[in-house]
């Protein structure tokens, strides 16, 4: 077997595809260019195979292999959507990869630009050329090149200098599969700029049990010298939804990036969080997954640490029932110069089946000589000493469980800020978990 | 309330305990005494339900039931607890919120309402006199980062939140010192009301100046060896173990 799944269905509709967007491609300016050499570099090369390093325990033959629709409408109304309950936000909705007005709800803004991309292009271009492309790679890369090229819509924020933003953005990529496998293609822009502060939700939802969702998403984010981001990512679809994820973050010196991915089912999920920090930042890279059924879960991570002077910090956690999987890949680079570098990074897995797998590899590349850098991983079954204490006290074999599990997942949980969006989390974590919340 | 007869039972092909034979009446207490590995601290473990160990003989009856049946939260919810010589650290589960949950299954076991939020915390004020233990160890995590003589305190604490039948505390005094150790042994006498047994297993005598047993006895090899009043504990405490390990294989030798 290559390395490359060679003459697969989706490459092939996706370049037949390239037709109706010809429109898009031949206008002027520059993200149309990016986006045709996007399209170039995608036609030059195949996905790839588990024999690919980077791919060796996510196989996407079957993710690729299918014929899918590329948007096509959907009857979905705003009472099924899955919102949060109690969350203020800005809610913004593309199903099928449209984005929906309809069934969004942007508040006052204020300072800030909240917009779909396809109509910041034209409204906010200069600030969508500069950033645009410019983080999420596309060489080699044929996720992120597919959703580059074909990307039309996702959510552009850009947050001016010293604005702090209170109300968070949610966004919510439906996906119905009623009449057929469908893919969908946000492509977000987040650029906060100096000293200004934002907090983005990210969630999806799949209407349709027959057919395969397959979410490529591509978010690209922009964080200026003292800014602060709260990045959040919730998965809890349903098992035919899958997804490759990827997120691109340049941090600029002095600026805050705090990521938390929170994978509660899904069918085949594989997140790719790449980024590239300057001096005096602070990074945060939180990861929770409880799953079951055959759940599939690959994260991928990878910070660069470019300059002097940063601290970075990455707590992956997993509980695997049934005959799930889970795969935690953990890159940390620090580059020659990138003195007094901070980088921890640990990894814990518990295995509740003997069927469950989880695969877990830190990667560290450390070219300065005075950091200071850890990485730690765990997987093993759930630890009996607690278990008998808890049943000897009185509490049930399931309740004790069930409680250790919602313990264990407790110091990711602790990284969510925003309230209602921890309650949220909770009660889906409690509720997979059958902990009882009260 | 509890009659054990010809217990025994192994662990890795170990055999530990080779006949125990021991009977508590309501309202006593029993002290098990005995040198290190005589397999006091398995009977406690296997009383309350461990399932290392393998029972391979004998059967306990508690309150009428068959004890070795059960599995350890229904022993615990038919009223028998123990105070563990090594009480687990729980990262992430709050003391308080791992009481409520224990009481309250508990009392549903036993077909009472559970306690709501406001009776429970009048209910663990009232109990937290008892063991004198300080309000901050309660909204911390189980356990975790407790010093020895905070962790020996928590579990008399959980032991009135509780309400057993039967308490059996392992080793509890070891590693006290003697302002802990009244501490524990004050918060014990407290919940003696004449109907509660305790089976207090110890290596020393002192916990016994605090906590008077009604009878002393003797673990070595997996055996009870010897029985008597309180007064075999003093005796122990000033002549050590030897004349009865001797005493033991004297009689073996026969």
């Amino acid at each position: 077997m290559s390395k490359f799944y060679v003459d697969a269905a989706l490459k092939n509709d996706a370049l037949s595809h390239l037709e109706n967007i010809a429109e898009a491609f031949e206008a002027e300016g520059e993200i149309a260019s990016k986006r045709r050499s996007a399209a170039e570099a995608f036609s030059e090369m195949d996905f790839p195979s588990i024999k690919h390093e980077e791919w060796k325990y996510t196989n996407v033959k079957k993710l690729i292999s299918k014929n899918y629709q590329f948007g096509g409408n959907s009857a979905i109304t705003a009472e099924q959507l899955e919102l949060i309950k109690d969350l203020e936000a800005h809610v913004l909705v593309f199903v099928n990869g449209q984005y929906r007005a309809d069934l969004s709800n942007i508040k006052e803004t204020g300072k800030m630009v909240i917009a779909p991309l396809s109509e910041a292009v034209k409204s906010h271009t200069e600030v969508v050329e500069k950033h645009f492309g410019a983080y999420a790679k596309v060489e080699e890369e044929s996720f992120p090149a597919l959703n580059t090229a074909f990307a039309e819509e996702g959510v552009f924020i850009h947050v001016p200098k010293s604005v702090a933003v209170e109300t968070p953005v949610y966004a919510l990529y439906v996906v119905d599969t009623n009449t057929a496998d469908t893919i969908s293609q946000p492509r977000n822009l987040v650029v906060v700029e100096e000293n200004a502060q934002f907090t983005f939700i990210e969630n999806s939802q799949t209407i349709g049990e027959e057919h395969t969702a397959f979410i490529n998403a591509v978010s690209e984010v922009f964080v200026a010298p003292n800014a602060i981001v709260d990045h959040y990512k919730i998965q809890n679809d349903e098992t035919n939804a899958m997804q490759v994820s990827t997120t691109a973050v340049e941090q600029s010196d002095r600026s805050v990036y705090n990521n938390t991915v929170i994978t509660v089912s899904g069918g085949l999920i594989r997140n790719n969080l790449n980024i590239a920090l300057g001096e005096h930042c602070e990074n945060h890279m939180n990861g929770l997954y409880i799953l079951n059924g055959k759940t599939h879960v690959d994260n991928h991570t990878a910070v660069d640490h470019k300059k002097p002077n940063s601290n970075s910090n990455e707590l992956y956690k997993g509980i695997l029932d049934g005959q799930s999987t889970g795969v935690f890949n953990g890159k940390i680079f620090v580059r020659e110069g990138a003195q007094k570098t901070n980088a921890f990074q640990s990894n814990k897995n518990i295995l509740m089946s003997d069927q469950a797998n989880c695969d877990t590899k830190p990667q560290l590349e450390i070219w300065a000589d005075d950091v200071s850098c850890s990485h730690g991983c765990t997987v093993g079954a759930l630890d009996e000493e607690p278990m008998f204490y808890l049943r000897a006290r009185g509490i049930s074999e399931d309740k004790a469980r069930a409680l250790l599990m919602f313990a264990f997942a407790g110091d990711v949980l602790e990284k969510v800020k925003v309230p209602a969006l921890k309650s949220y989390i909770e009660r889906i974590i409690a509720k997979r978990l059958n902990y009882d919340l009260d | 309330m509890l009659k054990i007869n010809n217990l025994q039972a192994s662990i890795e092909d170990k055999q530990i305990l080779k006949g125990i034979n021991l009977e508590v009446k309501p309202g006593e207490v029993h002290a098990i005494m005995g040198p290190n590995g005589s397999g006091k601290s398995t009977l406690a473990s296997v009383l309350a339900g461990k399932e290392d160990y393998e029972v391979n003989g004998g059967d306990v009856e508690f309150l009428g039931e068959e004890l070795l049946e059960m599995s350890p939260e229904e022993r615990a919810q038919k009223g028998l607890f123990l105070a563990f010589q090594y009480p687990v650290e729980i990262p992430g589960v709050s003391n308080t919120n791992f009481l409520k949950t224990a009481v309250n299954e508990i009392r549903k076991a036993r077909g009472e309402e559970p306690f709501d939020a406001v009776t429970f915390l009048k209910e663990m004020k009232e109990k937290m006199k008892i063991v004198n233990i300080d309000q901050s160890l309660m909204g911390r995590a189980l356990n975790e980062g407790f010093s020895g003589g905070e962790k020996k305190r928590n579990e008399i604490f959980h032991m009135a939140m509780l309400q057993p039948q039967l308490a059996i505390l392992d080793e509890t005094d070891s590693g006290l010192d003697i302002d802990a150790l009244k501490v524990v042994a004050n918060g014990v006498n407290a919940l003696r009301d004449g109907e509660r047994s305790f089976i207090v297993v110890t290596h020393y005598q002192r916990l016994l100046d605090y906590i008077v047993p009604d009878f002393v006895h003797v673990l070595y090899k997996g055996k009870i060896v010897k029985s008597g009043t309180k007064e075999l504990a003093l005796e122990l405490e000033e002549k050590g173990y030897d004349w009865i390990i001797k005493e033991v294989e004297e009689k073996e030798s026969k």
